[in-house]
């Protein structure tokens, strides 16, 4: 399987070669290359994503979606992305100037830290702490701060109430969340990236984990949903009551960037699905099938993950356009007296399977 | 293992993270301003309120309950958190360790369990 870590080590021989005595230098060069690929890849990602969800809603709803700009309308994201880039950015005259200017900042930053923690591929792991899932779930909950900022800014009654709303989910399903990943960590004994990664080298976490596995990724997939307001959970911008939730007051690309981070958070949501349960950058492997096992080691690692990540999407979309919107009483509800304690028992459970090395 | 691509400490590439962020957002904010319109008119700075002109204070009262939600969100968030570090090593640390988080969890699903009966679970 091809390794990415050789092309990374080549690259770095190279510059070293060509100014051995600046080593400063080379990091910087190298830093600026990682910047350039978040940059590419965090666009890319949020207009295939734009794109994905119009088109799945529009399948499952019954309707052809966009087809009018470009071939079967793949050209739409480009023509909507410079209609926003050309609106009027308007700030309320009684808005607090600096919140209101921060609070993208803040959701923004949030989700492209996470997004650089992602296993992209074998040796293609851009941060890569001993503790990364630890470091995605607290960089992570950076988001909320911008979103309650976001509201509590623009001094506008809609905002305000979409805002607390919003953080009030967040942080409780932010919890359902943990859980699952503690669960998981519990079944790796590590929590660096590359070492969950590793520790499901011979089958996946889903498959290898007895039934906690299973439970912990239902949870997450209904604790994630709600964590990124979206699906039946997506009462902070329930648009009959709220208007736009805590962005109605930002206008033109201030507003797209709620927007890109939302579809990002979507993204890495699936990608840490994909990384904790359905084993990262790994192949599928089946015990005792040897060609089978050798055909699907030749398909590359990135493809395996962006895969996993997109089939995840799908789940979530399908969850999104199929179910009724909740009320906050049973949203707060789901989580705190279903969810919270069914977790913390599933951990123990995890736990005496782990301790008494009943797990595969 | 804090070594992460092109052999870079991770602190360094989270700073490198952070920028990328700032950058996307400044760059975007930068050209939306470069070649957006701009106009002004009064009630263009109003508060939206469909359509109509707003009334009273901006800053609405909100459901105490969200506050209860926060507090109780701080006590197993704080929770969490002593509990990964045991969930990284549970495997060698063997069941001594268990049953000492075991007695930690069974504490703290009696507090949930008194806000439950004292009805902080339910949203009046």
């Amino acid at each position: 399987m091809f390794d990415l870590s050789i092309v990374t080590g080549w690259v770095h021989d190279l510059l070293t070669g060509w100014m051995p005595t600046l080593p400063w230098l080379v990091t910087t060069i190298e830093c600026v290359l990682v910047a350039l690929f978040l940059l590419v890849a965090y666009s890319l990602i949020a207009m295939i994503y734009i794109m994905y969800e119009r088109w799945v809603c529009a399948w499952i709803q019954c309707r052809l979606g966009p087809n009018r700009v470009g071939p079967k309308g793949t050209l739409q994201i480009f023509a909507d992305v410079i209609k926003i880039l050309q609106k009027e950015i308007i700030r309320l005259w009684s808005t607090d100037k600096f919140l209101f200017f921060l609070a993208p900042f803040l959701v923004v930053i949030a989700s492209v830290l996470t997004f650089a923690c992602l296993p992209w591929g074998k040796g293609f792991q851009v941060i890569d702490f001993n503790i990364g899932v630890f470091f995605i779930i607290a960089v992570s909950s950076i988001g909320v701060l911008g979103v309650l900022l976001a509201g509590w800014s623009s001094n506008s009654k809609y905002s305000l109430l979409g805002a607390m709303r919003s953080g009030a989910q967040m942080i409780s399903y932010e919890l359902s969340v943990g859980f699952s990943v503690l669960t998981m960590v519990c079944l790796a004994g590590t929590m660096s990236i590359t070492g969950i990664v590793e520790a499901q080298s011979d089958g996946w976490f889903l498959f290898k984990g007895h039934l906690p596995a299973i439970v912990a990724f239902v949870i997450y997939t209904i604790a994630a949903n709600a964590e990124n307001n979206r699906g039946p959970f997506d009462l902070p911008e329930a648009e009959h009551e709220l208007t736009a939730g805590y962005h109605t007051e930002y206008s033109g690309i201030h507003y797209g960037l709620f927007y890109l981070a939302e579809y990002l958070n979507l993204f890495i949501v699936s990608g840490i699905a994909a990384l904790l349960f359905l084993g990262g950058w790994m192949p599928l492997h089946v015990p005792g099938w040897e060609g089978f096992n050798t055909v699907m080691d030749y398909i590359p690692s990135s493809l395996w993950f962006l895969g996993k990540a997109f089939f995840m999407t799908f789940l979530f979309m399908w969850i999104r356009w199929s179910f009724p919107r909740v009320r906050i009483d049973q949203l707060l509800a789901l989580e705190w007296r279903y969810l919270m304690p069914m977790g913390l028992v599933n951990l123990v459970v995890m736990a005496v399977i782990v301790t008494q090395g009943w797990h595969f | 293992m804090d070594i992460s691509i092109f052999g870079i400490q991770s602190s360094t590439l989270a700073v490198t993270a952070l920028l990328t962020g700032v950058t996307l957002v400044v760059g975007a904010l930068v050209i939306a301003w470069l070649i957006g319109p701009r106009s002004y008119t009064k009630m263009k700075g109003e508060p939206y309120e469909c359509g109509i002109p707003s009334r009273g204070e901006s800053m609405a009262q909100f459901h105490v309950g969200y506050y209860l939600f926060a507090i109780l969100f701080l006590m197993f968030d704080v929770e969490t958190v002593f509990l990964f570090p045991w969930a990284a090593i549970c495997r060698s640390v063997g069941s001594g360790a268990l049953l000492a988080v075991g007695t930690f969890l069974v504490i703290l699903a009696l507090g949930l369990a008194y806000a439950w009966r004292k009805g902080a679970l339910r949203w009046k």
